[in-house]
C-alpha cells in the first residue's frame, strides 16, 4: 500500500481545474471535501482536549506530582500514575525487544531468502495475522500461555537467574512466585502480536528498496547479509525505525490483550515476572467502578490524556521517520 | 576460488559463515513465528469448535450450565458494526478524495494526512474513553450507538488512507481526459476518478469493517454489553467481542467454551473479510493493469 504513494502524479498542477473560475457546483464540492478533512482534524483536537479536561480534576488534586506517584489507593484516594507508567514502559520495552529481531528475521526471509514460489501466500499469511482481533491473543495468553509460565517457565527462570544480585532492595529480577500472569506474560503476549505487524511493515520497507541497489552490491561481491547490512539497510534506516515505532505504538496502547495476562496490581513492580498493570488495562479494569464526576474517574482520564501524549509521540516519530524514505 | 591467498580464503569462508548463519538465524525467526502464530490459531479453533452448536446462533446468553449462546451478541456486532461503518466509512472516503484530488500537497491537506495517519494507530481505548465522554455522559448511559460512534471514529482515518492510495493509482490521463470533454471538478471525481477506483475503495471499506468487527476496548466504555436480545441502539447493547470478556472471566467450563466460541467467529468474520478485500483488490487491479 505505501508504494501507492510514489506514484503520486508529479505535476498535478498542469490541469486546467484550478486555473478555471470556479463553478458553485465545484465550490460546494470542494466545502464538503474540505470539512472533511477539517473533521479528521477536529477529532484529533477534541479526543486531546476532552481527555484533558475530563483528567483536570485529577491535574488539579495531585499536580504534575501524579506523574511520578507510586501511591495508588482507591480507599485513601491518593492516586499516582508511576506503576501504570512504568508497567506500559516495561511490557512495550520487553515486547519490542523480543518481537523486533524476530520480525525483522522474518521480513528478510520474506525479501530474500524464501523460495519465489513461497513469498506471497507466507507474506499473506503473515498480513492476516495481523489483523486477528488482540481479544483473541488475551485469551490465548490467559488459557494457555499463563499456566504454561507458571508451570515451567517462571520457576526454570528463577532457578537459574536467582545470582543476579537484585536493584537495591526493591527489585529481584527473576526471583517472583510462580504464578503466571505478570509483566513479562503480558510483554510475550503483547510480542507475539506485534510480530506479524513489526514483520509485515518492515517486509513493506525491504521491498521498496531498488532491485538496482541490491545487484550493485551483489555484482561487487557482497553475500546476501552484506548487501542487507551495507546497501538496503542504510538506504532505508528511517523507515526502519518508522516501523519499529509503528509497533511501538501499538504495545503501548495495546488494552484487550494485556488485560487478560498482567495480573492488575497497581503497584511498583519488585521483579520482571510480577503482576503488575499497564495504563490501558487500568482504565480498562477500573472504569466500571469509577461514577461519573468523581476524582476516580478523573484519574483514569488523566492516565488516557498522558498515553494519549506519549502515543502521539511515538506515532508522530513514526510516521516522519516513515514518510521521509517515501518522499525520496 | 584458486587464485586466493589463504588470509583471503579465509576471509572468504568467514563471509560465507557469516552469510549463512544470520541467514539460518532468520529462517528460524521465521520458524518461530510460524509456529506460535499457527499454534494460537490451532488452539482457537480447536477449543471454538468444542462450543460450536447450533445454540450459539439463536439462544442469547444466559445462566452457567443452562446451555446459552451468543444470539445476542452476534446481532449486536453486526448492528454496531455495520452502523459504526455506514457513519465512518463515507468521511473516510470524502477525506481520501480531498487529499488525492483537492488537497494534494496543500499545507492543510498535509496536516489532515498526517493527523490521519496518527488516527489510524492511535490507542482504540482512548477512543472509547473520548466517546464516553461526548456520547455516553450527555445522554445518561452506555448505548449501542455510542459503540457505533467509537468504531466510526476508528473505521474513518482506514478508508481515508486506503481510498486516498488508490485514487492516486487512477492515471491522470482519466483526470485529463474528463477535463477536456468540458466536466466540471465534480464531475471529474464523481463520474470517472471515482468509479475507476471502486473497487479498491470497496477493499478499503472491507478492511475496515474487519479491524472494527473485532474492537474490544472501545465497546467497553460505550456499549458495554447487554446479556438479553436487544435491537434498540440507544440501550447498552450486546457484542461478541464483550461476551467474549464476559464469558472468559468465569469459572464455568461452559461459558468459557462460548468464549473460545465467540473468539473463533470473531477470527473467522476478520479472516474471511480481509481474504474478501484481497480478492476484491486483485480483481480490480488486474482489470485496471
Amino acid at each position: 500500500m505505501s508504494s501507492a504513494m510514489n506514484t503520486a502524479t508529479p505535476a498535478a498542477k498542469h490541469t486546467a481545474i484550478g486555473a478555471r473560475k470556479l463553478h458553485p457546483a465545484d465550490t460546494a464540492f470542494r466545502l464538503s471535501l474540505l470539512s472533511a478533512g477539517a473533521i479528521v482534524v477536529i477529532v484529533l483536537l477534541s479526543i486531546l482536549t476532552i481527555m484533558f479536561i475530563g483528567g483536570k480534576l485529577a491535574f488539579d488534586t495531585f499536580g504534575l506530582g501524579f506523574i511520578w506517584g507510586t501511591e495508588w489507593n482507591p480507599v485513601t484516594k491518593i492516586y499516582g500514575a508511576l506503576p501504570a507508567i512504568t508497567g506500559t514502559l516495561i511490557t512495550a520495552a520487553l515486547a519490542l525487544l523480543i518481537a523486533w529481531p524476530i520480525g525483522f528475521g522474518i521480513a528478510f526471509f520474506l525479501t530474500e531468502i524464501c523460495p519465489v514460489r513461497l513469498r506471497t501466500p507466507l507474506g499473506v499469511a503473515i498480513e492476516l495475522l495481523a489483523a486477528v482481533p488482540s481479544i483473541v491473543y488475551g485469551m490465548w495468553g490467559f488459557f494457555v500461555l499463563a499456566p504454561f509460565m507458571s508451570e515451567y517457565v517462571q520457576p526454570w527462570l528463577t532457578a537459574t537467574f536467582i545470582w543476579i544480585p537484585p536493584i537495591g532492595d526493591s527489585f529481584f529480577w527473576f526471583t517472583a512466585p510462580p504464578i503466571g500472569v505478570g509483566l513479562l506474560t503480558a510483554s510475550l503476549i503483547l510480542a507475539i502480536m506485534i510480530l506479524p505487524f513489526i514483520a509485515a511493515t518492515t517486509r513493506d520497507v525491504l521491498q521498496q528498496t531498488p532491485q538496482l541497489l541490491k545487484d550493485g552490491a551483489y555484482a561487487m561481491g557482497a553475500t546476501r547479509w552484506e548487501a542487507l547490512t551495507g546497501a538496503v539497510i542504510p538506504s532505508v534506516r528511517g523507515s526502519l525505525f518508522g516501523a519499529v515505532f509503528l509497533g511501538l505504538g501499538r504495545a503501548l496502547g495495546e488494552t484487550m490483550a494485556v488485560v487478560f495476562v498482567i495480573g492488575n496490581a497497581i503497584r511498583m513492580p519488585d521483579s520482571i515476572m510480577a503482576p503488575s498493570a499497564t495504563i490501558a488495562s487500568v482504565v480498562a479494569n477500573n472504569f466500571p467502578e469509577a461514577e461519573p464526576g468523581t476524582l476516580d474517574l478523573a484519574v483514569l482520564l488523566a492516565l488516557g490524556f498522558l498515553l494519549f501524549v506519549v502515543s502521539f509521540g511515538v506515532l508522530a516519530v513514526a510516521r516522519l521517520l516513515l514518510r521521509q524514505e517515501r518522499m525520496s | 576460488m584458486k587464485q586466493l591467498t589463504p588470509a583471503g580464503r579465509a576471509r572468504y569462508f568467514r563471509r560465507q559463515l557469516i552469510d549463512r548463519l544470520m541467514g539460518g538465524l532468520c529462517v528460524l525467526a521465521a520458524g518461530i513465528g510460524l509456529v506460535l502464530l499457527a499454534l494460537i490459531l490451532w488452539m482457537l479453533f480447536s477449543k471454538g469448535m468444542g462450543g460450536l452448536s447450533l445454540d450459539v446462533f439463536t439462544k442469547t446468553m444466559s445462566q452457567p450450565g443452562s446451555g446459552g449462546g451468543l444470539a445476542n451478541a452476534i446481532i449486536g456486532s453486526l448492528l454496531q458494526v455495520g452502523i459504526g461503518a455506514m457513519l465512518g466509512a463515507p468521511i473516510g472516503m470524502m477525506v481520501g478524495v480531498y487529499l488525492s484530488e483537492v488537497g494534494k500537497e496543500s499545507r492543510f491537506a498535509q496536516v489532515v494526512r498526517f493527523v490521519n495517519d496518527i488516527l489510524l494507530s492511535a490507542p482504540s481505548v482512548l477512543i472509547g474513553m473520548f466517546v464516553y465522554q461526548i456520547a455516553v455522559l450527555p445522554f445518561g448511559g452506555f448505548s449501542g450507538f455510542a459503540g457505533s460512534i467509537a468504531l466510526a471514529i476508528i473505521a474513518m482515518p482506514i478508508v481515508a488512507r486506503t481510498t486516498e492510495d488508490i485514487l492516486r493509482l487512477v492515471p491522470q490521463a482519466y483526470r485529463d481526459g474528463a477535463v477536456a470533454l468540458g466536466s466540471r471538478e465534480n464531475e471529474v471525481v464523481r463520474k470517472v476518478v471515482l468509479p475507476a477506483a471502486f473497487g479498491g475503495i470497496l477493499t478499503g471499506i472491507l478492511l475496515a469493517v474487519a479491524r472494527i468487527a473485532g474492537e474490544t476496548a472501545p465497546l467497553l466504555f460505550t456499549s458495554l454489553g447487554s446479556d438479553t436480545m436487544s435491537l434498540d441502539m440507544t440501550q447498552p447493547m450486546a457484542s461478541i467481542p464483550m461476551a467474549i470478556v464476559r464469558y472468559s472471566n468465569t469459572n464455568y467450563a461452559d461459558w468459557i467454551a462460548l468464549a473460545w466460541t465467540g473468539a473463533m467467529l470473531i477470527t473467522v468474520g476478520v479472516l474471511v473479510l480481509n481474504i474478501l478485500s484481497r480478492l476484491s483488490f486483485a480483481a480490480v487491479s488486474k482489470q485496471g493493469g
